[in-house]
């Protein structure tokens, strides 16, 4: 079970009507190391990874959801009000052919999202160096996407969302630590 | 550029035809803590929100490269 | 919805991410750090923190959550904008 929360994990802003950095943004949307890929990911492999870390991947995988929709916002605000001339202009004329301002899980060359971006192996460490791999690999993203922004507030939500990216590598990282069981903290159950 | 970025200089051959561009990446610190310690210094609440991480050790500071025809 | 949000509503709501944030941190610290009393204690402290600002951005401002887990108001406005990507 899960429950909706009516607000946004970080305030999003975004200052410049400027369509083209929609096209960009949804990388993080429905590409390999988007925020859809990562929820899916922990969530998922909460059925098969030992009881000691489920709780873990049940809360980043939740955080995650945040992060999308925080994603998601920056596109929706950036694409509502765009005519189908700026659509065109910002490059995004393919997309309004198939979807008019809808949001879609693709990437930002419009590669549709596919669950082979998951590997699920079921073997916890092999799992959890994935998920430490995805982590890293969305920061880089974040890096790249800061880089090719130019509206400050925009950056400012990314910025954000890179810094968590950090924050759960090292959780999942203790996560290998706790499943090797020999960090400092032992206790007995 | 700050303490966690590292920088290399792939070969240049006389025959490439751009003008180099400094290659750097960055290292945050995860990189450097196994598990993290307990009792860490904490940002205020509004101080972490605002650096998306509750510990200054975790934080990892990150500037648009390439700005305006310079580079970080 | 042509209807202008108040000053007020952006300043709660950014306490509230300000508060839920530091909820959010403890939460994935103690999944790994089950034993830190001090984490724990800071928790429950900021808990209770979240519980009084829900109760005044609910009053001023609606439902934050539904199923049931916040009071549904004299009218039904849970489902009313705006949405959190439309402010």
């Amino acid at each position: 079970m899960w429950i909706y929360e009516k607000k946004l994990q970080y305030p999003v802003r975004v200052s410049k009507c400027d369509p083209k950095l929609a096209k960009f943004l949804i990388e993080q949307y429905g590409g390999a190391d988007g925020e859809l890929a990562a929820a899916l990911r922990y969530l998922n492999q909460r059925y098969s990874i030992p009881d000691k870390v489920i709780g873990l991947l049940t809360d980043i995988g939740t955080e995650e959801f945040a992060h999308l929709e925080m994603i998601a916002t920056m596109v929706y605000k950036l694409t509502k009000d765009a005519t189908p001339e700026q659509m065109k202009a910002a490059g995004l004329d393919g997309h309004f052919a198939d979807h008019d301002n809808a949001l879609s899980y693709h990437n930002a060359a419009g590669i549709p999202w596919t669950a082979t971006y998951i590997q699920a192996k079921g073997d916890p460490i092999a799992d959890l160096y994935e998920d430490i791999a995805a982590e890293e690999k969305a920061r880089a993203t974040y890096q790249w996407l800061i880089d090719i922004t130019d509206d400050v507030d925009i950056q400012d939500a990314l910025k954000f969302l890179r810094e968590r990216e950090i924050v759960h590598s090292l959780r999942f990282r203790e996560a290998v630590e706790i499943l090797k069981e020999h960090h400092s903290s032992k206790k007995v159950f | 550029m700050d303490g966690q970025w590292r920088s290399h200089q792939p070969f240049r051959s006389p025959f490439d035809p751009c003008p180099p561009l400094p290659k750097a990446y960055v290292v945050p610190p995860n990189q450097y803590i196994t598990y993290q310690p307990e009792g860490l210094k904490q940002f205020s609440p509004r101080e972490a929100l605002k650096h998306g991480t509750l510990w200054p050790d975790l934080y990892s500071p990150y500037e648009a490269r390439y700005k305006r025809g310079s580079q970080a | 919805m042509s209807e202008s949000i108040s000053k007020e509503y952006y300043q709660y709501m950014h306490e509230l991410q300000t508060v839920d944030f530091v909820l959010v941190e403890l939460t994935l610290y103690l999944d790994t750090h089950p034993d830190d009393q001090q984490a724990l204690a800071q928790f429950t402290q900021f808990q209770r923190r979240k519980r009084v600002l829900m109760q005044q951005f609910e009053m001023a401002f609606g439902p934050l959550q539904e199923f049931g887990n916040s009071p549904p108001g004299q009218t039904w406005t849970w489902s009313s904008s705006p949405w959190p990507w439309q402010v």
